[in-house]
């Protein structure tokens, strides 16, 4: 079997996967980090959203072998010190997430606008939005909590 | 009180923390050690006679452990999966046949349970699945509820002639005909509500593992309701006593009713883990959480309106033709029965109600429970005709309302299907709305829209719902197998720590946030020191779980009990340690003190003189100050609201835009409003998918799930949905402790009749859900040829 190896969340990271091994596959069952969830088997969700060199990704599109030698941040390694990341402090003082599955992958998207598009228009975030489905909250405080942490006011 | 963390106020959420740093442990998080994984063979036709099964070379695929089938199920005995429901109120017993955990000889939907392979690995149990091969026989195959009695139609069960479950009825056919007959204006319509698939996102998982030395079991699994999946496994499918089997439902990422029944998949992992000598872990795909999850609505339904020359109700008369799917589920007919036909009332008086369901089986994945559960069916129906009853007869869509709503000092209210409702002022409610939404502007936004090319339309709903499910003796009279009561536990510890050990269950609600609060407001201790337990069956006593809106009217109410009990024996304890008597001592604000004097307990004192009684009144009370209660509602609540929608078409396309929404309700006394406005959105855009987006789809032929993933079935979407304008009035309930009345569901039942009225109204069509580009746009070229 080949071996991939990266760089996850500032660690090296490095195992012997299957050659059809899926990127969340290798984060979840691999290494263990089970904050990126699996919703669905389409690409369509978004629950799996990582950083891959600093571009979101869905992780259930790419091989890990595809993201050999790669910079992959997940959910686990947006807080620094113990300290929520501004979108992660954002969506919890907005009740931008209800039962937490869609969250991870919603944060890591949401992050990823932000260093795109530093001010974007409600329309923008909502269309950018379309790659992450959430079922509890009807999207109405997660526009709000990505408003708030692009420091917009009145969202 | 607004500020702080008691009742009120806006606190944010306890478990928020873990679910934003990928800390939360949902079922697929949990890892056993040497664990080995399942995978399903499932059947690929509707409907089909099984003649062999050759399962030689997926044994011998690398890394397989076992293969199973209904041979194996059926020869170690185990039970049929369980429905816990048959109605009363029907024209004889329901039809029952049994649902192996593994087929026996037939598959009955695509996607009924063939075969079972556990391998070392995943990808192992994949490919030995397909190693499988399997002598089917095609059989004819029927997926429409309306067609299911025929006698043309193939029979799906031996025990169910003509396929039917149960005819049901309920109210007097007799005084409806009569109002009917004697009627200024009859208003018709022919309706389907649209078979949904809830889609938590959230796929189901289960872990099965078996202990050796104390003979018993564990299930990890994404359950609403851990205890009664225990009851249901233990006592019918696995046989053993319920303390051999434990349940436990860590975080679970979203229910909507998916989550209610006891899953074949569940029996399964557990019963093999003990036939493999390993814990078995299971993970749906979607697809099969399309194929196989519960299935919601999907009713065929004529209704009629009576109405006298004022635009009064006189009657109205339902006939629904609603499926069950192929097997039936653990609540099975009751969202078609009972929790449908006892709130077409609505907020009205109508004096003269009758409802005849047919309930049947057809060969599709099992129906049950969808966030509302048959009042979102009901609340459509009934808004649709008034609606259309309105511009029939030219009465403004308010007034209509207006002149037909229970008057509030007309409360209780019994209506002539079973309920009575306790409370509600609904007037207050409309008021808010009109003003909120600027009905009287509608007009002018009308004319704008049309001046750029687009159709405006505006509708209401005026919905009322029956939650807070139940009263157990009412549970028992309708055809429930348990009661509905819920279970509270309050322990303390020495240090001033508090646990509560709730039987609700949240999966996504939020109640390790709400149910501290009620903590805080009842006791007085800070909100740090409260803990909610929930959802493992050996930490919580009892519980029947979260669905109905139950969590905070029941759930809630059974803490406030067990909160006041505390204080109860709190103030004993006081008295002996004031040197007073026990009528004396007042508890507020988390003291408790003499009346008329400064000496005072505080509450964290009191946990610690009864936990180390050293100075107590042993001769006269245990030590300890922990307390259970089990909370029984008197009634179901009734919470109430009017929303309203307005809509944008364009008629080149026939897309649908929804421009405003406008939702006032009243939910009673709200603990959080930060997170009942979120169940509020969240609740809408549920009910706007189904009326817009949403519509599960089998081939009429072939009985295949044509919406089979995200990429067929569609989801709303971030832009597909606009901000939502809410509002609120409080009734307080009159007969639980906390003056609440839940708010799960209210979205999804007021959104879609509020939506296809205000499409209605744009077009001038009657249009049946979803409002696709497709069909709005054909509405639209048929009105415009009649016209020519």
């Amino acid at each position: 079997m080949p071996t991939v190896s990266m760089t996850v969340n500032g660690q090296p990271a490095a195992g012997e996967v299957e050659g059809r091994t899926l990127l969340v596959e290798f984060l979840r069952e691999h290494l263990r980090l089970t904050g990126t969830h699996v919703g669905c088997d389409t690409s369509q969700c978004g629950a799996c959203v990582v950083h891959v060199n600093g571009k979101s990704v869905k992780s259930c599109t790419m091989l890990a072998a595809q993201a050999d030698g790669a910079e992959v941040t997940t959910i686990e390694g947006l807080a620094t010190n113990g300290e929520l990341h501004p979108m992660q402090a954002a969506f919890k003082e907005h009740h931008g997430l209800q039962c937490g599955f869609c969250t991870p992958g919603m944060v890591m998207s949401a992050v990823d606008l932000l260093n795109t598009n530093a001010n974007p228009s409600e329309r923008e975030i909502r269309e950018w939005l379309e790659g992450n489905i959430c079922r509890c909250t009807g999207y109405n405080n997660i526009v709000k909590a990505i408003q708030a942490a692009a420091g917009q006011t009145g969202g | 009180m607004t500020e702080g963390t008691g009742i009120g106020a806006r606190v944010r959420r306890t478990e928020d923390n873990r679910f934003l740093t990928g800390k939360g442990r949902y079922t697929d998080d949990i890892n056993r050690i040497g664990q080995a994984y399942a995978c399903f063979l499932r059947s690929p036709h509707a409907h089909a006679k099984i003649d062999g099964i050759d399962t030689g070379a997926a044994k011998n695929a690398p890394g397989v452990i076992a293969v199973l089938t209904g041979d194996d199920v059926a020869a170690d005995g185990l039970g049929g999966i369980p429905c816990g429901f048959s109605p009363t109120g029907t024209q004889a017993p329901q039809n029952a046949p049994p649902r192996p955990a593994l087929v026996q000889g037939k598959a009955c939907f695509v996607g009924d349970l063939v075969a079972m392979v556990i391998a070392d690995n995943l990808n192992q149990a994949k490919d030995a699945v397909e190693l499988i091969q399997v002598d089917y026989q095609e059989l004819p195959a029927n997926v429409d509820p309306a067609k299911a009695t025929d006698p043309s139609t193939p029979r799906i069960h031996e025990a169910a002639e003509n396929n039917l479950v149960a005819e049901w009825g309920i109210g007097d056919k007799e005084a409806a005909d009569q109002a009917f007959a004697q009627a200024h204006h009859v208003t018709k319509l022919d309706l389907i509500n649209n078979r949904q698939i809830p889609n938590a996102m959230e796929p189901r998982c289960s872990i099965g593992e078996h202990d050796e030395a104390n003979e018993s079991y564990t299930l990890y699994t994404t359950s609403q309701n851990p205890h009664v999946t225990r009851l249901l496994l233990a006592a019918f499918v696995m046989q053993i006593p319920e303390h051999k089997l434990r349940v436990v439902s860590p975080d679970v990422g979203g229910g909507f009713g998916s989550k209610i029944p006891h899953y074949p998949e569940e029996a399964l992992v557990t019963w093999s883990a003990k036939k493999v000598g390993r814990p078995v872990k299971w993970t749906a795909d979607r697809s099969e959480s399309f194929l196989s999850d519960t299935h919601g609505r999907d009713h065929v339904t004529r209704a009629e309106l009576a109405l006298d020359e004022n635009g009064k109700f006189l009657a109205l008369r339902v006939h629904t033709a609603a499926s069950l799917g192929a097997y039936l589920s653990t609540f099975g007919a009751l969202s078609t029965t009972y929790l449908y036909g006892t709130v077409l009332s609505g907020p009205y008086v109508i004096p003269a109600i009758h409802c005849g369901v047919t309930i049947v089986f057809t060969n599709t994945a099992p129906i049950d429970a969808e966030r509302g559960a048959g009042r979102p069916e009901a609340t459509y129906l009934v808004e649709r005709l008034v609606e259309n009853a309105a511009r029939e007869m030219g009465i403004d869509r308010a007034d209509i309302r207006r002149r037909n709503f229970i008057p509030a000092d007309a409360f209780p209210y019994q209506t002539p299907v079973v309920l009575a409702y306790d409370s509600g002022n609904y007037d207050p409610i409309l008021d808010m709305a009109l003003k909120s939404a600027d009905y009287a502007g509608f007009e002018a936004r009308s004319a704008d829209a049309k001046s750029r090319g687009k159709l405006r339309g505006i509708g209401f709903s005026t919905y009322i719902e029956a939650c807070g499910i139940a009263p157990s003796n009412v549970a028992g009279a309708i055809g429930a197998g348990i009661g509905l009561y819920e279970s509270a536990e309050i322990r303390f510890a020495v240090t001033g720590a508090v646990s509560v050990h709730t039987g609700s269950h949240s999966h996504g609600q939020g109640h390790e946030t709400t149910f501290a609060q009620i903590v805080v407001d009842r006791l007085g201790v800070p909100f740090d020191n409260v803990e909610i337990v929930h959802g493992d069956t050996a930490r919580v006593q009892w519980g029947h779980g979260t669905y109905g809106s139950r969590s905070l009217a029941v759930g809630g109410s059974a803490i406030a009990v067990a909160c006041d009990k505390a204080i109860a024996k709190g103030k004993k304890v006081a008295a002996h340690l004031l040197e007073a008597s026990a009528a004396d001592i007042e508890f507020k604000d988390g003291n408790f003190t003499v009346s008329g004097t400064d000496k005072s307990k505080s509450f964290g004192e009191i946990i610690g003189a009864a936990m180390v009684p050293h100075n107590f009144p042993l001769d006269e009370m245990e030590p300890g100050l922990d307390q259970r209660a089990f909370y029984d509602p008197k009634n179901f609540t009734f919470p109430a609201g009017c929303h309203i929608c307005e809509v944008e078409i364009d008629p080149d396309t026939g897309r649908v835009a929804v421009v405003n929404w406008t939702a006032v309700d009243d939910f009673g006394k709200i603990v959080n409003p930060m997170i009942v406005e979120g169940q509020i959105h969240g609740g809408i855009a549920h009910g706007i998918g189904q009326a817009l987006l949403e519509n599960c789809v089998y081939d009429p032929e072939t009985g295949q799930l044509v919406t089979g993933s995200y990429m067929d079935y569609c989801m709303p979407r971030a832009d597909d949905l606009p901000n939502f304008n809410l509002g609120f009035t409080e009734t307080l309930c009159p007969h639980n402790p906390l003056g609440v009345k839940g708010c799960g569901e209210a979205g999804a039942i007021a959104a879609p009749p509020a939506l296809i009225n205000a499409v209605t109204d744009a077009i001038g069509v009657d249009i049946d859900m979803p409002a696709t580009p497709e069909k709005v746009w054909r509405a639209l070229q048929s009105r415009a040829q009649a016209a020519e």
